[in-house]
């Protein structure tokens, strides 16, 4: 069982909560700004035909949320084996 | 043989018995009725196989599928597990039928795993649990919060489980005919075979084959429908295009003076049945059904676009003040559902590692997002087809679609200005299903693609009814019974009780759906915000604030449960109404409420044990806390249950 110092779980742990707040305050301005109260103003432009606040609701919000997860885990994933964590299997 | 090796011969062998269906559908003539026998006797062999092949009586096998189950996998059997009949079936209607603001569920459905990905997730797979209300057990000490956790986890599962067993019957009448009573029994047997005989260990790799089925069957219609019109097999680039066209039709079918003197006559039938409804003459028997007839006039009374200047369409606009207000609250309401509904939860318990578990969240919102990405674009494309092929059309040459699907009473085409000619106001909706359901037909593909498309919709509900129902009765087996009745019961008893439970409540949720009771749709909404209010606050303040006790995640869960019910039915019944909220997203109060009251009670009570606060900061990393191996000694239940 691996054991962390003082310092090294100060320094994983800040950077998980900085990681996480960042992808939940885009998770928030995707969601409820962009593809919520902004989204009328948005339709004036069109991006590939779709009126654009239509579109970022529809599909480019979620398009961003898969993203933000697949770069959570890659980056958290990479920081246990920085800090000689990660789990077999 | 390899996962990878065995799911890809079973996909390519699965398109390839379509495709010989197919063939002998235009050489030998198989009629439609023993193309959907196929599909469904084929799609239950296979379900019905794998549960025999992966039976298990191990417990960890049984209640976390031996937590091997490597994270691409466990995506695919966490989407299919999500996809429910709503999402397979109804979901690309409501859009088409809603515009802007159905796209509530698109993103509430998705957005939550975000919040699953970074807040939960791989911590409850840290902890090492077998079940949420094992975790809530476990992390707040007592029977308390894990029986109000059991409350909870039975409440949401099962109204949801109840929709899941209707939509199986509904597909199983519409597509061959059977009685929707047997044929909620047929499918029945194909959830039970995988539970009783394999627990989760069964229910994970009949998922994953029940993705692949439900991903191809709901893609395969609208890339044809893509191609054939733009060249492009990717709908989800093109129908932008579509969007603009559809916006031109609508705008042009509220000006055109044909339809509006079609629309008129539904406004006069709809105000003649108002002022009948209003007279006191009218007997109370039949003024149920004249409100509901009232309703589906003025629905065809109204103009596609709000005005004849207007310069785009109902569909497009965004919602404004109540209705954005509305929009918001509902999107919040359903990612936090998704995020705290036991049954998805449940999943990540099953990966090997922390490590697998992030990935495996990504795996499953990518697996979920191929399908929702695309329900848009089902509706604009059947949007589509109704403006250009069907409107303007005359009534004695209506297409074959048309007079094909009238007897499933998904929607109907009636003249009602009795001048030969469909207008768009002439086009009755009766179930917006019909934009899955009969699209392929729109589209002049051939049956078997239909076929297909009912065994999509057949895995989607029995997937869901599958982690459903297993999650109810490990809840009361392994949480109630084992937890808090009886600690000394050995596993055979414990796995023997499970299997019963299985089959018990099976029975009860068919027996209730066989009432057919209009209120069970509205429930499942309904799951969301309870599960949002219920499990939400407790599990992520149990994860992320080792301050809080048993005596504020109690009070928490209960308030945000209480709240969330009280305002669901205050609005639904008694004219309640806060800020005009609707009752989907009652939610929105029962969250906020359950943070607070746990954070208050908890500073107001004593803190928890230096053990279970070590145990809260052990989980933050990976390989380090007690919760891998499962040495979690207190509250009862984790470490002896292993």
């Amino acid at each position: 069982m691996a054991e962390l110092t003082e310092q090294q779980r100060h320094e994983y742990w800040s950077y998980n909560l900085r990681l996480t707040a960042i992808l939940l305050a885009i998770w928030f301005v995707v969601t409820y700004l962009i593809s919520g109260l902004w989204a009328g103003a948005l339709n004036e432009y069109s991006f590939l035909g779709f009126p654009l606040g239509y579109y970022m609701a529809a599909q480019g919000s979620l398009a961003i949320f898969v993203i933000e997860i697949a770069v959570y885990a890659r980056l958290m994933n990479k920081k246990d084996l920085e800090f000689g964590i990660r789990e077999e299997g | 043989m390899g996962l990878n090796k065995i799911f890809g011969l079973y996909t390519v062998g699965f398109l390839g018995v379509t495709i010989l269906i197919g063939l002998a559908e235009k050489f030998l003539g198989l009629s439609n009725m023993w193309i959907g026998y196929l599909f469904m006797l084929l799609s239950l062999g296979i379900y019905i196989l794998i549960g025999i092949i992966t039976r298990t009586s191990e417990a960890d096998q049984y209640y976390v599928a031996g937590r091997n189950v490597p994270a691409i996998y466990n995506g695919m059997a966490t989407g299919s597990d999500w996809m429910s009949a709503a999402s397979f079936i109804s979901m690309a209607g409501a859009l088409s039928a809603q515009g802007f603001a159905g796209l509530a569920y698109v993103m509430g459905w998705t957005g939550g795993y975000l919040l699953l990905a970074v807040l939960l997730g791989p911590y409850l797979r840290q902890f090492g649990a077998y079940t949420i209300p094992d975790f809530l057990g476990s992390r707040y000490g007592g029977n308390a919060a894990r029986v109000t956790g059991v409350v909870a986890a039975i409440t949401c599962s099962f109204t949801y489980l109840i929709a899941q067993v209707t939509g199986v019957g509904l597909i199983v009448s519409r597509f061959i005919g059977l009685d929707f009573n047997i044929g909620v029994f047929v499918g029945l047997i194909g959830v039970l075979f995988c539970s009783v005989l394999g627990g989760m260990k069964s229910v994970t790799w009949t998922q994953v084959a029940q993705y692949i089925i439900l991903i191809l069957s709901y893609l395969v219609p609208v890339v044809y429908l893509s191609w054939t019109i733009f060249g492009i097999p990717v709908p989800e680039l093109t129908y932008g295009q579509l969007l603009q066209r559809n916006k031109i039709s609508a705008i042009e079918i509220t000006k055109d003076p044909q339809e509006k003197a079609t629309r008129a006559l539904w406004k006069a039938e709809a105000d003649e049945l108002n002022a009948k409804i209003k007279d006191p003459a009218t007997p109370a028997a039949d003024k149920e059904k004249m409100a509901a007839k009232a309703k589906a006039a003025a629905a065809q009374a109204k103009a596609p676009a709000a005005s004849d200047d207007a310069k785009t369409d109902n569909y497009l606009t965004v919602p404004k003040g109540t209705g954005m207000w509305n929009f918001l609250a509902l999107t919040f309401c359903l990612m936090v559902g998704t995020a705290g509904l036991p049954h998805i939860l449940t999943r990540y318990y099953t990966t090997p590692s922390v490590r697998q578990a992030r990935t495996s969240v990504g795996w499953s919102l990518f697996f979920i997002f191929l399908l929702y990405f695309t329900a848009p674009a089902y509706a604009a494309f059947a949007k589509f087809i109704v403006y250009t092929k069907l409107v303007g059309s005359k009534i004695s040459e209506l297409p074959s679609w048309v007079t094909l699907w009238k007897p499933a009473g998904l929607f109907d085409v009636v003249d009602k200005a009795k001048d030969g000619i469909v207008q768009y106001a002439d086009f009755v909706i009766k179930s917006t299903d019909f934009v899955v359901l009969a699209t392929p037909e729109i589209a002049g593909l051939p049956f078997v693609i239909t076929g297909l498309v009912m065994a999509g919709g057949l895995a989607a509900a029995l997937s869901t009814a599958d982690g459903l129902l297993l999650t109810i009765a490990n809840a009361i087996s392994h949480d109630l019974y084992y937890n808090v009745i009886n600690r000394q019961a050995s596993l055979m008893k414990r796995l023997l009780i499970t299997k019963v439970l299985l089959v018990v409540t099976a029975l009860i949720a068919a027996s209730v759906a066989t009432f057919r009771l209009a209120i069970i749709v509205e429930l499942v909404a309904w799951a969301f915000s309870l599960a949002a209010g219920a499990f939400f606050p407790a599990l992520v303040m149990g994860i992320w604030w080792k301050r809080a006790n048993k005596a504020g995640a109690l009070a928490g869960m209960w308030a945000g449960f209480l709240m969330t019910m009280f305002y669901m039915i205050g609005s639904r019944f008694y004219g309640l109404s806060w800020f005009g909220t609707l009752t989907i997203a009652s939610g929105v109060f029962g969250i906020p409420l359950g943070f607070l009251v746990i954070w208050v009670v908890s500073l107001l009570t004593e803190a928890p044990s230096k053990e279970v606060q070590d145990l809260v900061t052990s989980v933050r990393y990976p390989k380090t806390g007690q919760g891998v191996k499962g040495e979690v000694k207190f509250g009862g239940g984790t470490a002896a249950a292993r």
